[in-house]
């Protein structure tokens, strides 16, 4: 009896799937909106106002381009996206460059010192921005740096180093150390068995490294928003709700703002996330 | 014979040899960026507390605890602690329930899952900044006879024709849209580290109860439960601080409106500190979150070392 | 080839004592074993050799010169370690080409140094997979061939077969041993496997909490054993130790066999044995049990097959050892003392 099997099956499943149906909607509902904003006409956005016959969840009018243009040609959507890979990249460097010898030193070199060591590092990846943007913003100040995005280089790297250190000290421990020894005892140095047998080792762990700082730069808004006030300086998170928001809200342009800076971000950091959550729990899965 | 001809040439580079030497030698840039940008601001913060400084002015005077004195003597200072209270833990405890919830559901594998996971964690990983922006224009913040939710809300007869629901001009539904956003971007985040938790779980050990004859709840409550307890705690902790110490939602829904009443310490210290200048009293706003990342700090040190005896 | 010494080599890692005092003088060419059971500091006393730990105290000597202060690249040493370490990023040829780039040779000669190695250990065919792509075998001679492509003046193997199947481990254990001898480089090698000590090493040095207890030839080590430790930790089963007149008498189990196969004439010392229980292993009855008479004391007998006398559970035997079998030690300082006079 095919129709007893499939109501069966439904039964079992059926709640599952309702349960999954709604959370998805939940989650995914403003990304849905943000993208039907992005290609609706002026006139089909703006008619909901007065018609609650006239269904907003559908292209009443054919779906345009309009939107996406304006934001290219009409707004400074292109400087924030140069002014947040410039940060960007420099930030990836800078943690690369100060977090691989600190998670290295930390796994290999510090023993049982290094535990704890490693520990506190990662503790301070919990101080908010929120308690430091004031003197910050002070230091800032000092160094000449306010209104620069050299201000936001020097800055960012307090929130990926730590987290970044402690990443790749997982990383590093998780490659026997016979290898590296090998490589000792074939004629290279300490650094040069990590050059030539660690790092090649451990290329996964670098390019998470590289994608979460970038990911956390492009998220990152109160210190862009406390050092920044120039439109031309902005970043991408910063610059969109900030500078593209004005009396009348043009909605259109603002939500292909959105909509484009986000889910390349999105899909970046979840090809990685099994590697962050590992991050984010540390011991306690093993545990 | 050849090693020791090579002895003197290479003499120097027997220092990188030395771990004594080399760890402290690569770590170091990192403890002294941590020294430099977040223990001496730390310290700063403390010290601009206790003064008068105002941004543009580098001279600050001494104040003693009068800073203080006035957020003390400010009721949208306690406002913005209630709030702070508030937002933080409903939206915790909201989150921690609809996590469970989702992890068990996400534990069962069926087909498209990699996409529903996908989709689910979208709030997570977009900027939330943007994001909150978009929540802004699906609520109708800004506007709301523009408001999809009003809309929805009327077709299925939950609010009539002439009702309208102005979301950020009114204190309770600004603050109910608020915790919405809250909830919505931690959702995902306590999910996953739930699941990994839930997956961590040896096989083994369920079926050893299940052999000992435990039932499902007894299973649920003498062995999911405690195992994952330390996974619990890190989603909690790690929410804790994400949501407490968090000013980009507030700011840019209602930038603490209507009339300040939804201003968290964050969003106050910023808006005291950065916007009015007040870098001193700013200061002394965001030194009440301090507490809070030490009880976080300690929790989260308790269960590394529990781990680590494990 | 060069000399490998060690004088009064210690070291502590914190209160531990791992290796505490050693003096170990490995002949150029030789084949010494490390043999003690875990955390004797057998593996710590080759990584001090190999320049992987820092001593505490006393001083290293590779072809008579200190090399306490040198790293392990230039102590002109080669090292397999129980994983093999394997570059697993690499093709076997690379790794085995690993230490010859680290020199910083020319291609040509890397390509007929490594050429060379492979096809002393068979495995030409192999050269270009990786690591993963080779069974356990195979990986162990890929380890060989970049120890030796370098012609270093030491090998130094840690329990290099740990890691394979019984089965190949026999084959292995041939064939390593006839490959040193071939080359003739003075190899130092770690294992917790008696049989492999045995079998293998010109001499074997036993190590039990940080302390050489015994270096010897192979027969020595079991004919003749320091003191108890090596009396007890090398054999299976263990030789037999019974408390008699203020000393230890040892015996090992296959000496103690029942009186009527020994000829008359021979100087027999025999006991009364009750025997507990017997295992039937194939080529050998265990038989196990306790000698009756003032003190009860567990002993263990082993019987080949060709003694094919009856033997019940629950029953009492006569049984004996030859005199020149027994062992004294001293109670006190578990010491061999002189035979009985």
């Amino acid at each position: 009896m095919p129709t007893a099997r499939v109501l069966r099956w439904l039964r079992s499943r059926f709640p599952l799937y309702v349960l999954i149906f709604l959370f998805v909607a939940f989650a995914a509902f403003p990304f849905y909106w943000m993208t039907i904003t992005t290609f609706k006409q002026d006139e089909d956005l703006f008619h909901v106002a007065t018609d609650s016959k006239y269904n907003p969840y559908r292209f009443n009018l054919p779906p345009t381009l309009s939107h996406l243009k304006q934001l290219i040609f009409e707004t400074p959507y292109f400087t924030f996206l140069r002014n947040t890979l410039f940060v960007g990249l420099l930030v990836v460097a800078i943690t690369l460059l100060i977090s691989v010898p600190a998670g290295y030193s930390l796994a290999r070199l510090l023993g049982r010192w290094g535990e704890q060591l490693g520990i506190g590092i990662f503790l301070t990846y919990l101080v908010p921005p929120t308690l430091l943007f004031i003197p910050l913003a002070r230091l800032i100040a000092l160094l000449g740096l306010s209104d620069t995005l050299w201000s936001l280089v020097l800055i960012y790297p307090t929130f990926t180093i730590p987290f970044c250190t402690w990443l790749l000290m997982g990383f590093f421990k998780s490659i026997p150390k016979d290898i590296e020894e090998q490589a000792m005892v074939d004629g290279h140095s300490r650094l040069g068995a990590i050059l030539k047998t660690v790092l090649p080792l451990s290329l996964p762990g670098l390019l998470t490294v590289v994608i979460f700082s970038l990911t956390l730069v492009m998220q990152e808004f109160v210190y862009a928003l406390t050092f920044i006030n120039a439109v031309g300086k902005m970043t991408l998170s910063l610059g969109v709700p900030i500078a593209l928001v004005h009396d009348v809200y043009r909605w259109g342009p603002l939500m292909a703002a959105v909509l484009i800076s986000s889910i390349p971000v999105a899909i970046l950091y979840n090809l990685f996330l099994d590697r962050f959550i590992a991050g984010f729990t540390g011991g306690a899965v093993k545990g | 014979m050849e090693a020791a001809r090579e002895i003197p040439r290479a003499r120097y580079r027997y220092l990188l040899d030395r771990e004594r030497l080399l760890g402290p030698l690569l770590i170091s840039p990192a403890i002294g960026y941590i020294l430099l940008l977040i223990g001496l601001p730390l310290l700063l913060a403390i010290y601009l507390s206790f003064t008068n400084a105002i941004s543009g002015q580098l001279s600050a005077q001494f104040v003693g605890l009068k800073n203080f004195q006035t957020i003390l003597a400010d009721p949208l200072f306690f406002q913005a602690l209630k709030n702070t209270f508030i937002f933080t833990s409903i939206s915790m405890l909201i989150v921690l329930i609809l996590a469970k919830v989702l992890a068990l559901t996400l534990l069962k594998s069926f087909p498209g899952r990699p996409i529903v996971r996908f989709l689910i964690l979208l709030p997570w990983v977009a900027p939330i900044s943007l994001t909150t922006l978009s929540w802004d224009w699906v609520l109708g913040a800004s506007n709301a006879t523009l408001s999809t939710i009003n809309w929805t809300l009327r077709a299925v007869g939950i609010l009539g024709p002439q009702d309208w629901i102005w979301w950020t001009s009114y204190t309770t539904p600004a603050m109910a849209a608020i915790i919405l956003i809250q909830v919505w971007r931690l959702l995902p985040f306590a999910t996953i580290i739930l699941l990994a938790g839930l997956t961590s779980i040896p096989q083994d050990i369920q079926d050893a109860a299940t052999v000992d004859g435990a039932g499902f709840w007894r299973r649920l409550f003498e062995i999911i439960l405690p195992l994952m307890l330390p996974i619990v705690a890190v989603a909690v902790l790690f929410g804790i601080i994400f949501t407490a110490t968090d000013m980009t939602v507030v700011y840019i829904l209602t930038r603490g409106g209507p009339y300040n009443s939804t201003h968290v310490l964050a969003s106050l210290a910023w808006q005291r500190g950065i916007f009015g200048g007040q870098l001193g009293q700013g200061a002394a706003i965001a030194i009440f979150l301090f507490p809070l990342l030490l009880i976080v700090a300690f929790f989260m040190l308790r269960l590394a070392r529990r781990t680590e005896v494990a | 080839m060069a000399i490998v010494e060690a004088r009064d080599l210690k070291k502590y890692f914190g209160k531990v004592r791992a290796v505490d005092g050693v003096d170990l003088f490995v002949q150029d060419g030789e084949f010494l074993v490390l043999l003690g059971p875990s955390g004797s500091g057998k593996t710590t006393l080759m990584r001090m050799i190999a320049g992987l730990e820092q001593p505490t105290a006393g001083e290293i000597l590779i072809g008579s010169q200190v090399v306490n202060n040198l790293p392990p690249r230039v102590r002109k040493i080669a090292m397999v370690f129980q994983s093999y370490a394997l570059y697993p990023h690499k093709t076997a040829f690379d790794n085995i080409a690993f230490p010859l780039r680290a020199q910083g040779l020319g291609l040509k000669v890397i390509y007929e140094k490594v050429n060379w190695a492979a096809n002393l250990l068979g495995i030409a065919h192999l050269l270009r997979r990786k690591p993963r792509e080779l069974s356990g075998g195979e990986r162990q001679r890929v380890a060989l061939a970049r120890a030796i492509v370098r012609e270093p003046s030491v090998f130094l193997l840690d329990e290099p077969l740990s890691n394979l199947d019984a089965k190949l481990r026999h084959a292995a254990r041939d064939e390593l041993k006839r490959f040193q001898r071939s080359i003739g480089t003075t190899t130092i090698y770690v294992t917790h496997d008696q049989i492999e000590a045995m079998g293998l090493g010109d001499r074997i040095a036993i190590m039990n909490e940080g302390k050489v207890r015994q270096i010897g030839t192979p027969y020595e080590i079991y004919h003749e054993p320091a003191d108890t430790f090596v009396a007890t930790f090398v054999g299976t089963p263990p030789m037999n130790l019974i408390a008699r007149a203020e000393r230890l008498i040892g015996f090992r189990p296959e000496s103690f066999l029942p009186k009527e196969i020994y000829n008359a004439h021979e100087d027999l010392v025999s006991f009364s044995f009750h025997v507990r229980r017997v295992e039937h292993l194939g080529s050998d009855r265990l038989l196990y049990g306790s000698l009756t008479g003032k003190e009860e004391s567990p002993v263990i007998a082993k019987l080949p097959l060709t003694v094919s006398i009856p033997i019940q559970e629950g029953g009492n035997y006569e049984f004996a050892v030859r005199q020149r079998d027994l062992k004294f030690f001293s109670p006190q300082t578990s010491q061999r003392t002189e035979e009985e006079s």
